[in-house]
């Protein structure tokens, strides 16, 4: 790094060359006001309230736009500084309404505190002010008051830099000046409770928190949110034992200080009145409310009595993937050693195969800044993991990162793809064949795919392809196959995008059939945690699918319903339906009433996000902690507690006392997990990368550097738990025995098992997935959130749409292989010719109901029925 | 001694009154043969030897030599693009409506030398969107400059090749302001950028970029046909050739003039065949030399007799020559009423992007309203100076630095200065009204 001497205020420090002044005066101690500058977005120069002085430079050049030079003198305190500080204070409080005591900003406003440290005493100013309707919606989410607006852009600005939704904007001019969103179009960015967060006023508040609180009568716990895998960082704040916000903080190596919407909003749901707070039994066909011994008796006996009349092979786990590290240990080792059951998923058929999952070569979410190229073969990142779609588009857009997205129609990436790539469903391995032989060398002759692999080679670096489940209507086997065909990709490392909250956590410590904690297989650590628990299962079991199949088929007989709802999750709802209605005994670990659940023989309520402390696993393998920031609803447990409680039933003492004690066993006995323990997670502020042994380089001790203390409205920096020196790290200690291999993908696919059938002229290919605002527990428990799911509606070809005969918004019946259904039809130029794409998870009827999960694609004959 | 008018870039507008702004006419009147000379002399000799000779400064306010502005562009950075602002927007100022509705052709001769000097294929105009008449004219012109052959592919069998667009503002001063103009050109919101990066190095499209004004433009075929030396002779020293002048007010022959530069003050105001006197043969109060923007001078005798001549006025008297529009008042005006016309001005078109203008400008309007109208508190005007302060510091103690990205702001500041150079008596005299009580401006 080319470093530059810089004197500010007469102390001379070392810096590097062109950073901006007002960043390096930050961390060397000297604090230049300001509302514009955002260190994650471009400099404006608007507010004027970084003007210094600078040796030789004619008048006061702000502090935000001008890059250090060497031997550069800078002065932030002289009378000319202070005079123009007061003035630009005076006039943007001409006309700002001085509001403060009805403002949600009040206590720990910027302009307040800017004011007061920097601001002149009193303003001169006895016109009237500006007046304004107050306040305005922008979107669902945020109000605008412009009034108290400054007009710093900071909000634009991130919608249009960061987030790609340039949906607000200035209008007007002069002293008129106000942020508008454009006619009939709402500021409707899954990313708007951002600009609320960097709002250096209260011009901008979010419905869910307006007049919640005050500021300091908040107290906040750093915490990672859990509503998808990618585990954003986050500052939870409580009053009253009640959740009521959270803040992004700025992880550089996660989520550079956003969140999405969902993510930011979705503590509502902790509180929601449907909340199960009490135990509850079934008696005489009713679930009653019942003591924790009650339910817990009751859940073992039922347990025992499958196991002794029809043996292990009777009794399944489903779930484990909502909580955290700790409690998908729990509930592996209850399975595992204790039940001796293989029968185990945290998924529902809706993921990939854990043997792929776990054993790709990984690649790290800021792998994607640095790519030769991405791929990405996977859902629309936009819609299910929101902020890694934000890290991805900077990728492509800022830092000149070719995308090849290979999806079956246009997502949210689509714009940002320098090649698009677009298989018929059933068809991706062919493609990803094609792709990696023509980077190899070998042309494949079309045109798209070998530009695709010109760009794949005109850059140093690996490849980081993004995989995951692009098309819930065809079977996981074609995402397999492709999969196995882009490992041959130059360098190819691959970052798996799987949504649900913790299922990396919960499939990296062994809830998959085949598994065991710690990335290694039944068959590679059989020995290891037979000596380590006291046993393990005799062979592999059953995954979710095969568990639901069985389950209809009256062979299971005690079923665990972690978390988990197959009738809302599974691809294949009848298959779910009919599994749960003929599953022997139901235990129900959960926190509401689903569908799934609500035939339960025992119902076990147990603690949400915020409500217990641990540690959860993101996409990219890294390990980082979520905080207690309130005491549980009701008499609620949390999950791990549960399957010790189980567990000691069944006549085996796991021994824990505390949350901290399962952690450390995990970090003695998992080998993918080996050192990390309670007191390196404590230190470690970015968390830990599994294996650590593997990623010295993102531990990181100490804190990041100099934050504004309190503030929100600036990147907030990630603190670690306890505080040590940024040394270099010490060696992990080494384990008490040899640990087993950690597993690793061969990469062999069954011959033709991602083959699909060839379909007929007159029927659409169904695709189908999520959307960011769905008929999931989180959004319809939500209240600020319920209304944003949208309708389900049939989307095709406008060609098909004019072969099928009938207009937007006309209802057609929807027939495949599963059962018939009508639906709202809309042409879409976004989707290909032939196929038809119906969102997932919306509520009331969908595309579950239409698929076959043991089809490997959906098939759809569409008819009018006017 | 008796002035008169020195015709150059306005010969043709008074010679063909009838149809100087048609190809016919213009052809007839020898345009386009700066053209013919510019391809004749080569590319290197234009902007090097007879731009530069000539001391052709722009013509849009700043006074800017325009040979060194070209030099500025990186050498073998392509394209460029050639950007003409005729979004003339100043208020009083009227001159490059004239050269646009009346001789486009002398434009498109001049945008067509200038591009191919500085190796540019494509040309833009911004025009003022209320140019309804300039519009329809330029677009005409460029049509049958294509036509002809004056445009287009292989321009004269040179080789060289040009297209201009024509685009119109959409009604916002700030955009006469060159990288704001850039922005609007781009489809974006009328704002000044950050510089750096200057135009010249990253402008339209981020390319190398040259902003030019109407008149500057206009001016070169007749430097190529007289020579950049010939054409120097014009004028006063570092103020070479000539210039015109907007002239309003309190004159008898308001319009636009094209005199040398040097004459001064009072043969512009008062030549028979130019300002023509005072009207009713009042005195000069005070007048604006430069366009609303610049500080004014009185009816003072050093005042009246200042040469027009750039350096001249900025060294001895402060001023600008700005734009060239001259706003003449007599003793009747109230000087305060004028500033509070001139400040609610720039309140209106201030962009909104710098605190200091956006909010400064306002709060300058409606205290200068108050004291205009009688409402004015004793101490108002010294709060006023100090407002001003802040947007332009050392206000009172010109030359005065600004807190803003562009000089829009620091616009406002200069009537007020004005007010406490010239007239602080008159305005101290006018504020009565009661100390303390908050008044309501409107």
């Amino acid at each position: 790094m080319n470093l530059v001497s810089v004197t500010i205020d007469g102390r001379e420090v070392q810096v590097p060359a062109g950073e901006l002044l007002i960043k390096v005066a930050q961390e060397h101690g000297t604090y230049i006001p300001r509302f514009c500058w955002h260190e994650r977005m471009k400099p404006v120069g608007m507010c004027r309230m970084c003007l210094v002085e600078v040796e030789g430079v004619r008048g006061l050049p702000p502090a935000c736009t001008t890059p250090v030079t060497d031997g550069m003198v800078v002065r932030t305190k002289t009378p000319a500084v202070k005079k123009v500080q007061d003035g630009v204070l005076e006039l943007l409080l001409v006309n700002h309404p001085l509001d403060c005591p009805v403002c949600d900003r009040g206590g720990e406003c910027p302009l307040q505190d800017t004011t007061l440290a920097f601001g002149p005493g009193e303003s001169r100013f006895v016109e009237e002010k500006r007046h304004w309707e107050k306040p305005i919606p922008v979107s669902d989410l945020v109000l605008l008051d412009r009034e108290r607006c400054i007009q710093c852009a900071r909000c634009t600005r991130f919608a249009d830099e960061i987030a790609g939704d340039p949906l607000i904007s200035f209008g007007e001019r002069g002293g008129q000046t106000e942020i508008i969103t454009f006619p009939d179009e709402p500021f409707a960015s899954y990313f708007s409770g951002n600009t609320v967060q960097i709002c250096p006023v209260g011009a901008l508040t979010a419905k869910p928190y307006r007049f919640r609180a005050r500021p300091w009568d908040l107290t906040g716990a750093e915490t990672s949110c859990v509503t998808c895998a990618v585990h954003c960082r986050g500052a939870l704040e409580s009053t009253s034992n009640q959740l009521v916000r959270l803040l992004g903080v700025d992880s550089e190596p996660v989520n550079q200080g956003w969140l999405c919407d969902k993510g930011r909003y979705g503590y509502e749901a902790v509180n929601a009145d449907e909340r199960v707070r009490h135990p509850m039994i079934r008696k005489r066909g009713e679930l009653v409310e019942c003591s924790w011994p009650e339910a817990l008796d009751a859940a073992a006996d039922g347990i025992q009595r499958a196991l002794d009349l029809n043996g292990p092979q009777s009794v399944a786990l489903l779930g484990g993937a909502n909580g955290t590290n700790e409690e998908a240990y729990a509930w592996a080792r209850l399975a595992k050693s204790v039940l001796r059951t293989d029968n185990v998923d945290a998924q529902l058929g809706d993921g990939l195969p854990a043997e792929v999952v776990l054993g790709l070569p990984r690649a790290l979410i800021a792998d994607l800044d640095r790519a030769r190229g991405i791929v990405l073969l996977g859902p629309d990142l936009k819609e299910e993991l929101p902020v890694l779609y934000l890290r991805m588009r900077r990728a492509a857009v800022e830092l000149g990162v070719p995308l090849i997205e290979i999806a079956p129609r246009d997502t949210g990436c689509s714009r940002y793809a320098s090649a698009r790539l677009r298989p018929v469903p059933g068809e991706q391995a062919g493609i990803a064949r094609r792709l990696a032989a023509a980077v190899g060398g070998a042309p494949s002759g079309d045109a798209d795919i070998d530009e695709a692999a010109v760009l794949l080679a005109g850059r140093d670096g690996d490849v980081v392809v993004v995989l995951g489940r692009g098309d819930l209507a065809e079977s996981a086997a074609t995402t397999v196959a492709a999969a196995a065909e882009l490992g041959a990709l130059p360098g190819a490392k691959f970052l798996v995008a799987l949504r649900r909250a913790n299922v990396r956590g919960a499939l990296d410590l062994g809830l998959a059939p085949g598994f065991l904690p710690g990335r290694v297989t039944l068959a590679e650590g059989g020995d290891h945690f037979a000596q380590a628990w006291g046993g393990v299962p005799a062979a592999p079991g059953l995954g979710a699918l095969g568990i639901l199949g069985a389950a209809s088929e009256g062979r299971i007989h005690a079923l665990v319903l972690a978390g988990s709802d197959p009738v809302g999750g599974c691809p294949d709802r009848s298959l779910a339906r009919n599994a749960i209605a003929a599953a022997g005994f139901v235990i129900a670990v959960d926190t509401f009433v689903t569908e799934s659940n609500k035939r339960a023989d025992v119902f076990l309520p147990v603690t949400m996000w915020g409500e217990e402390s641990g540690t959860v696993t993101n996409v990219e393998g890294r390990v980082q902690r979520v905080a207690q920031k309130v005491s549980p609803e009701g008499i609620a447990m949390p999950e791990w507690r549960i399957a010790a409680e189980l567990a000691l039933r069944l006549g085996v003492d796991f021994g824990f006392e505390a949350v901290e004690e399962v952690t450390d066993e995990i970090a003695r006995v998992a080998p993918a997990h080996a050192g990390v323990d309670t007191t390196l997670l404590r230190r470690a502020r970015d968390g830990v990368v599994l294996p650590v042994a593997e990623h010295p380089d993102e531990l990181h001790f100490g804190r990041a550097g100099v934050g504004l203390a309190g503030a929100s409205w600036d990147p907030i920096l990630p603190t670690p738990a306890e505080v040590v020196a940024d040394a270099p790290v010490e060696p992990v200690e080494p384990v008490e025995r040899q640990m087993p291999a950690l597993h690793v993908w061969s990469r062999e696919v069954p011959d033709g098992s991602a083959s699909a059938p060839a379909r007929d002229a007159y029927a659409l290919r169904l695709v189908s997935g999520r959307t960011l605002y769905d008929g999931g527990i989180t959004v319809t428990l939500s209240p600020s959130m319920a209304q944003l799911a949208p309708r389900a509606v049939l989307l095709v070809n406008p060609h098909d749409r004019d072969r099928i005969g009938v207009s937007d918004g006309d209802e057609v019946r929807v027939t495949s292989a599963r059962t018939s259904m009508n639906l709202v039809l809309r042409g879409d130029a976004a989707t290909s010719a032939g196929c038809a794409f119906l969102p997932f998870n919306l509520p009331g009827p969908g595309a579950s109901d239409l698929i076959d999960a043991s089809a490997p694609v959906t098939d759809l004959r569409v008819e009018s029925i006017r | 001694m008796t002035v008169t008018e020195t015709r150059v870039i306005t010969k043709r507008i008074h010679d063909r009154p009838e149809d100087s702004w048609t190809i016919d006419g213009a052809l007839a009147s020898g345009a386009y043969e700066g053209l013919r000379a510019a391809f004749a002399m080569g590319r290197d000799a234009i902007g090097e030897e007879q731009v530069k000779a000539s001391g052709l400064r722009g013509r849009g306010g700043a006074g800017f030599p325009t040979a060194t502005k070209w030099s500025f562009l990186p050498a073998g950075s392509y394209p460029r693009y050639l950007v003409v602002n005729a979004d003339e927007g100043e208020p009083s100022t009227f001159k490059d409506r004239m050269l646009i509705e009346r001789d486009p052709h002398q434009l498109i001769e001049g945008i067509a030398i200038a591009a191919f000097a500085i190796e540019c294929n494509l040309a833009f105009v911004y025009i003022r969107g209320e140019f309804a008449l300039g519009y329809e004219r330029l677009e005409q012109a460029v049509a049958e400059a294509k036509a002809k052959g004056f445009l287009g592919m292989n321009i004269l069998g040179s080789g060289f090749d040009l297209d201009i667009v024509v685009h119109r503002g959409a009604g916002a001063y700030i955009c006469g302001e060159e990288t704001a103009l850039l922005e609007s050109l781009e489809g974006e919101r009328g704002m000044p950028r950050i510089r750096p990066p200057f135009p010249a190095i990253e402008g339209l499209y981020a390319k190398p970029t040259v902003v030019n004004n109407v008149e500057t433009i206009s001016t070169l075929p007749h430097i190529v046909r007289m020579g950049g030396e010939e054409y120097a002779k014009l004028g006063v020293d570092r103020s070479t050739g000539t210039r015109v002048f907007s002239l309003s007010g309190h004159v008898k022959r308001p319009g636009n003039y094209e005199v040398e530069l040097g004459v001064t003050f009072r043969d512009l105001l008062y030549s028979p065949e130019l300002g023509g006197g005072i009207t009713d043969d009042r005195k000069v109060k005070f007048f604006i030399p430069g366009g609303a923007s610049s500080q004014w001078l009185t009816g003072a005798d050093e005042h009246l007799d200042a040469p027009l001549d750039m350096d001249f006025l900025e060294q001895n008297l402060g001023v600008m020559l700005g734009s060239g529009a001259v706003m003449v008042f007599d003793e009747t005006v109230n000087p305060a009423l004028v500033a509070w016309r001139l400040a609610k001005f720039f309140a209106d078109e201030s962009c909104g992007k710098c605190t200091p203008c956006r909010e400064g400008t306002g709060w300058v309007e409606k205290v200068l309203y108050r004291i205009a109208h009688g409402q004015g508190r004793p101490q108002d005007f010294d709060m006023l100076l100090d407002v001003c302060d802040n947007i332009s510091p050392g206000v009172t103690t010109a030359p005065f630095a600004q807190t803003t990205i562009c000089p829009l702001g620091p616009s406002v500041v200069s009537p007020v200065a004005s007010l406490q150079k010239y007239f602080r008596d008159e305005v101290l005299a006018m504020c009565t009204g009661p100390s303390t009580i908050p008044v309501s401006a409107s």
